[in-house]
């Protein structure tokens, strides 16, 4: 596996530049690699490493070549913030400087490929280059395509092909997905982050076990085990995470490649504007925790708890109350001056929908522009602050759902600040008693990070940052 | 496990009898259903000991395989099983009726199909290895065996295979019928066991669920149900019968003339020792598998019972004719493409499956309502009348109200049906959601929250109100009627496209080599 | 002797500790939580007997078929200087062995005291390791040691083989089949953990004599029988997530101390009997002095636990004795009446259960109006 020299990480923590630099480095090589005739390049990116901009970059790089590019994201709503960044001027990101070479429009149509249901964003609309279409015919003479990977798999075999297709968050794509849709083009770019959750299949069946081409592995998967020489790249720098998280996400989700912060560590700075509404209570205390170390685990009594345990449920939603009651400000690299953290850049995740939906009606109508959802649906979102019900929180039984890596990497990987974990006691003991009783096929290659483990390291790391409720 | 069929098996605990999870039948239950229990040599891959077959519960016939360990007797049970398995399955082919197919032309489709019955999941995997071990067979060249023993296997496979679909019944498991009908008062672990779970649920007169449970786990009492055998019952009696019979056929051979009489006479007296041992073992499983058909039978029918069982006609009628047309065995292992397509059709029949049990069952259907996917209540306002701006035209879309005390998941916009209305589509327009119970913390109390009571569910209808700007009498609910909805939709889902197999795309490994099944295949060794 | 030591061996009685295996080691991982499992296997308590002493015998046994299936394959494996293995191993998997020597450690010299065999594996072991010779080497019947819970357990893997991609590398020798390249993912999860403990007390080993322990391989070579016939196929299990749990729960025996100290002194479950073969304490003594160290039963204890029946019934008016899954859709309610009687309204809910309390009248009011509804 060609990556990041290893020294990277220690570089990138000397200071911003050199992460930025590090950051070019490492997209100016994943462009020079798609002129280099590779089949295909897959780029591993932690959370908030400059994914996007890079899909972006990569989509126009590709696109100048005079080839039609077709890009493929997941859901609809990340294919329109792909279509909203193609069509700007203005492409990057606040922040991720690194990528400033970028900056730039596409230059020609651009295509948005859609379902019938489909009604386009404000952020599509507002694009006069932009055609929308359910008919690939009507978007022949666009430079780049842009739609979701089911949308791409409906198209008519020999009614669109391409040289280069750019695939974004392909590692929450699934194989037989990617089966449907690779007749339409030569190579690939997948992109995508290894640490977030898998795809899943609503059947239960291991009758593919073993084999290079089980349809319910992720689109990555199965393109290395077809074509081991494919060149993986990994992008070094999170621009998201501040230099509290980075360390804590790297050990606990990734392994075998760790990333460095992209803002030093005075960079990033919570405050609150009315310090006089301060009270000597524990919501306040794992308030002031999190905003001194950018982590806090509230911690309610032990007890064992249905799903929507309505304490915790009152915590997450008092947190988030209570933050927004004292007026939370954030300076960051980006806003030095400081930008209030209002309800739009406050989120809180769940494993569960019932739990999520339990929040919001605690928020009410008040409250209800913070964002509250699960793990699932908040990949690839980002937030100044995150209130965090962990997966774990009062149950009788760890399972393999619950423990699952990618879950707790989502959750705890979304801000730019601060996330406040909120939980019940016990959940160390729950995890030592937790049975490794799970089947294992032969030929199917063990998974890293591993759910238990990468719980453990979160844990312990919390437990360092512990605010009793009571 | 949902809280509902977890409140069953608490309930079936302190009652001491099973409770139903279902209110009608889910699975269809052939006419003439033929089961099969097979047992199977401890420690060996797939060494076939015996089996009871047939489809007549009074009539059992029995098989045996006397020395496990020998190739051709293995191939003779095959054989035997075969004599008895084939000739049912295919009798189903000769019958069939015309029905409507695609661009207003017609389709054979077989009038019934068979119904291959097992005491449990194991059976079938026994059931699968078995017809792995003998599809690719040849009556002819160096390993010849009977003509229909890789018939057998073809079919065998075949219906293992459609045991892995959900909602078919071309083959069962009794314990897993059962279960979709029934919650016991133990835990699903020990529902394995056809023995105990029926014990559950048709206890004998005056004899508790648990007590009756615990004589079925007795291997005296109720010898398992296989394919696996009681290890006490190998060591104690099978193998010395084993042995015997090993024994005896050696010394009748080395024998002539009238001790040869004598032998011979030894040789068949081991021989049905042996086979009334192995009947104790396997009848009173064959018996079980007859009463939980019977139990099920019993259950009036879902409304989409018949429909799931014709699909299964049209699969059978599909391979009957495959087969006669000279098709090749079933690959060992499913290609990319046929492994990605055969998902697809996994997932669409899972979730058409779920669908249609919730629209033909309440009590399935409020599994859905404690998990805030469905809601029922009560309308309390209704504008029937209501029009809207369309794209094109002024369009009919009345507005309903229901107050529900279910948990609401469902979000705005979403779109849910009602069973009772599946024509028609409402949109969630709002849905002011009950407080759950327990203390609201201070701090939300200052932000002004605390507001109780029935979820109210605001929808928007479109569809099954004719085309005009009037909404038909009782096309519209009206208030007071009692409404359930659900975000489940039992619509003909689109089949996914994929690439044919020789187009296999390199991301997948590329085309494979055209799959011929192969002489080593044939002659594959079976000790 | 430490007084935890005294009171485990006071727990045990008079019998002699039971030595741990590699099966029984990979057991501390099946229920990690259950003290009661925790305090027997530490006092090394025959739990077999103990099961069938107090009324619950475990219903656990061996078919005589099994056990010669399994014997028969290991011979075939190993036949002829495991010339099968060899092939299997140059041919399948392409690991370069070019010259295989062949070390049986069954007796040595004529002895087969468990000690002298160690003292042998460790030399031989070493030597080899420190050698860089080029040549393969296997390594039949060796013993190796590991220490669980303070106590040393002699283990004895099928067989050890060196040069493999420049590592030892254990195999693992199995009579279940692996068809069309798959195996029975329970039995493929439990070789791998047995194999896990195997290749702990090799590094163990190289770690003692200072040598790289990193020197084996944590891929295990399974050999198991290919499709329905006898002859071998190989296949490389990674057990580095295996290692990862069983080193945690070895190093939680440690704690074995403090969880003996939670419990009143003179507690005994011995197994002593007369001289005609009858346990001289009766099974409700044993029972009553059993049950002062909870478990932490669920229905998975019934595939892997010698005390599963006992526990079962000690846990019968539980609601994880429905299952797992059951105790939490049942809002982590502990007995099934309890639970029951909360969601009829009967009983007013406690500290803590409201939540459960809700929950369950929810179930109880949509079962009773969907079965009504079905008349």
């Amino acid at each position: 596996m060609t990556g990041v020299p290893t020294t990277a990480g220690a570089a990138a923590r000397g200071g911003t530049v050199s992460a930025a630099s590090l950051a070019v480095a490492a997209a100016d090589q994943v462009i020079a690699d798609l002129a280099a005739g590779h089949r295909a390049v897959v780029v591993d990116s932690p959370p908030g490493a400059g994914k996007s901009a890079l899909v972006v970059r990569a989509a126009r790089a590709l696109a100048g070549a005079g080839e039609p590019v077709m890009l493929v994201a997941q859901t609809n709503g990340q294919v329109d913030d792909l279509v909203d960044r193609l069509a700007s001027a203005a492409l990057v990101r606040s922040g991720s400087a690194g990528l400033a070479g970028a900056a730039g429009a596409v230059a020609g149509p651009i295509g948005r490929l859609c379902g019938q249901d489909y009604v386009p964003s404000a952020r599509v609309r507002r694009h006069a280059g932009v055609t929308v279409s359910t008919e690939i015919g009507d978007l022949a003479d666009c430079v780049v395509v842009v739609g979701t990977a089911a949308k791409w798999a409906t198209v008519r075999a020999g009614a669109w092909s391409c040289a280069w297709a750019v695939v974004d968050e392909a590692y929450q794509m699934r194989s037989d997905l990617l089966l449907r849709i690779a007749g339409q083009f030569d190579r690939a770019l997948l992109v995508g982050d290894p640490g977030q959750l898998d795809p899943f299949a609503t059947v239960d069946i291991d009758r593919w076990a073993g084999l290079t081409w089980d349809p319910m592995q992720s689109a990555v998967e199965v393109l290395l085990r077809h074509n081991p020489d494919v060149v993986v790249r990994r992008l070094p720098v999170s621009w998201r995470l501040p230099p509290s998280a980075v360390p804590v996400v790297a050990e606990a989700f990734y392994p075998f490649g760790g990333f460095a912060a992209g803002s030093g560590p005075g960079d990033r700075r919570l405050a609150f504007s009315s310090s006089s509404l301060w009270r000597d209570e524990p919501v306040d205390a794992a308030l002031s925790l999190a905003v001194q170390t950018g982590w806090a685990l509230y911690e309610l009594p032990a007890r064992h708890t249905v799903r929507t345990d309505s304490e915790a449920v009152q915590a997450c939603a008092a947190l988030a109350a209570r933050l927004l009651q004292r007026g939370c400000v954030a300076y960051s690299e980006a806003h030095p001056g400081g930008m209030p953290a209002g309800a739009d850049r406050i989120a809180i995740g769940t494993a569960h929908r019932d739990q999520a939906r339990a929040i919001r009606n605690a928020l009410g109508p008040a409250l209800a522009a913070v964002t509250v959802d699960t793990a699932n649906r908040l990949q690839g979102r980002e937030f100044d602050v995150t209130i965090v019900l962990h997966p774990l929180s009062g149950r009788v039984d760890a399972t393999a759902f619950h423990l699952e890596a990618g879950r707790l990497c989502v959750l705890a990987s979304r801000h730019r600040h601060a996330c406040i974990v909120v939980a019940r006691a016990g959940i160390p003991e729950l995890l030592d008693a937790y049975p490794s009783t799970e089947p294992v096929h032969l030929n199917v290659p063990a998974k890293f990070p591993d759910g238990w483990e990468a719980n453990q390291a979160v844990m312990a790391h919390l437990t360092g940052h512990r605010v009793s409720a009571r | 496990m949902s809280t509902l069929t977890a409140l069953a098996r608490a309930q079936a605990r302190m009652a001491d009898v099973a409770q139903r999870v279902a209110t009608v039948r889910h699975v269809h239950i052939g006419t003439r259903p033929m089961v099969l229990v097979p047992l199977a040599l401890a420690g060996e891959a797939n060494a076939p000991l015996a089996a009871l077959v047939g489809d007549d519960p009074a009539t059992p016939r029995l098989f045996v395989v006397s020395q496990p360990r020998n190739r051709d007797e293995r191939f003779a049970f095959a054989a035997e099983l075969a004599s008895v398995i084939v000739p049912y399955v295919e009798g189903f082919a000769a019958t069939t009726e015309q029905v409507p197919a695609e661009r207003g032309e017609t389709r054979a489709r077989s009038l019934d199909a068979p119904q291959l019955v097992l005491p449990n999941r194991a059976g079938i995997a026994f059931t699968r290895l078995l017809g792995r071990s003998t599809r690719f067979r040849r009556p002819d060249g160096d390993h010849p065996v009977d003509p229909a023993v890789p018939v057998l296997g073809r079919w065998l496979s075949f219906l293992t295979e459609r045991a892995e679909h959900p909602g078919s019944c071309l083959m069962l498991a009794a314990t897993e019928a059962l279960s979709l009908h029934w919650a016991s008062g133990q835990s699903e672990l020990e529902d394995l066991n056809l023995a105990t779970l029926l014990a559950w649920i048709d206890p004998p007169p005056g004899v508790g669920g648990a007590a009756a449970a615990a004589v079925g786990e007795d291997p005296l009492a109720s010898p398992p149900a296989g394919p696996v055998t009681d290890p006490g019952f190998d060591n104690d009696v099978l193998a010395p019968l084993i042995d015997a019979f090993a024994r005896t056929t050696e010394a009748a051979r080395s024998e002539s003339g009238a001790s040869a009489e004598l032998g011979h006479a030894a040789v068949r007296r081991a021989r049905s020792a042996l086979e009334r041992a192995l009947t104790g073992q396997l009848l009173p499983t064959w018996q079980l598998v007859w009463r939980a058909l019977e139990l099920l039978r019993e259950l009036p029918a879902g409304d989409h019972v018949a429909r799931r069982w014709e699909a299964d006609r049209d699969a059978f009628t599909g391979y009957a004719a495959y087969l006669r047309d000279g098709g090749l065995p079933q690959p060992r292992r499913d290609g990319a493409v046929a492994a990605a397509r055969r998902l697809n059709w996994l997932e669409r029949a899972q979730a058409s499956f779920a669908a249609q049990r919730a629209f033909d069952d309440p009590l399935v259907m409020a599994e859905y309502r404690m998990t805030g996917e469905a809601f029922a209540g009560q309308v309390v306002a209704a504008d029937p009348g209501r029009v809207s701006e369309g794209a094109k035209r002024r369009v009919l879309r009345p507005w309903i109200t229901v107050a529900t005390a279910d948990p609401v998941l469902v979000m705005p916009g979403t779109v849910v049906t009602s069973p009772a209305r599946r024509g028609q589509k409402a949109q969630v327009i709002s849905v002011t959601a009950a407080v759950a119970p327990g203390p609201v913390h201070p701090v939300m109390l200052e932000a002004g929250n605390g507001a109780s009571g029935p979820a109210l569910v605001a929808l928007e209808l479109s569809g099954g109100m004719g085309r005009g700007l009037v909404a038909p009498p009782g096309s519209v609910p009206e208030p007071g009627e009692r409404v359930c909805y659900s975000t489940l939709t039992a619509d003909y889902l689109p089949i996914a496209e994929f690439p044919p197999p020789e187009q296999t795309p390199w991301t997948h490994g590329g085309p494979p080599a055209p799959y011929e099944p192969d002489d080593e295949d044939a002659a594959e060794d079976w000790s | 002797m430490t007084d935890t030591e005294a009171r485990l061996d006071q727990i045990r009685g008079a019998m002699p500790p039971r030595p741990h295996n590699a099966r029984t080691i990979a057991a501390l991982t099946a229920n990690p939580g259950c003290v009661r499992r925790a305090i027997l296997d530490a006092a090394g308590v025959d739990k077999p007997r103990l099961a069938a002493a107090s009324g619950f015998p475990a219903p656990f046994g061996q078919s005589r078929f099994a056990i010669a299936r399994g014997n028969a394959f290991e011979a075939l494996v190993k036949a002829d200087g495991c010339a099968e293995l060899l092939r299997l191993l140059r041919d399948k998997l392409g690991l370069p062995i070019p010259e295989a020597s062949y070390a049986d450690l069954e007796d040595v010299a004529g002895s087969t005291s468990l000690p002298v065999r160690h003292a042998r594996t460790r030399q031989l072991v070493t030597r080899t390791a420190g050698s860089g010779a080029d040549a393969g080497t296997l390594f039949d019947h060796p013993l190796l040691t590991l220490e669980v819970g303070g106590r040393l357990a002699y283990l004895e893997p099928d067989l050890i083989a060196f040069r493999l991609r420049d590592r030892f590398h254990v195999v693992e020798i199995k009579s279940f089949a692996a068809i069309d390249g798959q195996a029975d993912p329970d039995k493929v999860a439990a070789a791998a953990i047995q194999s896990a403990v195997y290749v702990l007390a090799m590094r163990e080993l190289l770690a003692r004599s200072g040598r790289d322990p990193d020197l084996v391989a944590d891929e295990v070579v399974l050999v198991c029988p290919k499709d329905f016939a006898n002859r071998p196929v190989g296949a490389l299990l990674d057990v580095r997530k295996q290692l990862t749990v069983l080193q945690r729960q070895l190093s939680r025996l440690a704690l074995i101390a403090d969880l003996v100290e939670l419990y009143p002194p003179g507690i005994s479950l011995d197994l002593a009997m007369d001289e005609t073969g009858v346990p001289r304490r009766a099974a409700s003594e044993l029972a009553a002095a059993l049950e002062i160290f909870p478990a932490r039963y669920s229905p998975e204890c019934l595939a892997s636990c010698e005390m599963c029946r006992f526990c079962r019934h000690e846990a019968r008016a539980t609601t994880a004795a429905l299952g797992r899954a059951v105790r939490e859709e049942l809002g982590g309610v502990e007995y099934v009446d309890t639970a029951l009687r909360l969601a009829d309204g009967e009983a007013k809910p406690g500290g803590g259960q409201h939540d459960a309390a809700a929950l369950l009248r929810t179930a109880a009011r949509l079962r009773a109006e969907s079965l009504a509804a079905a008349g």
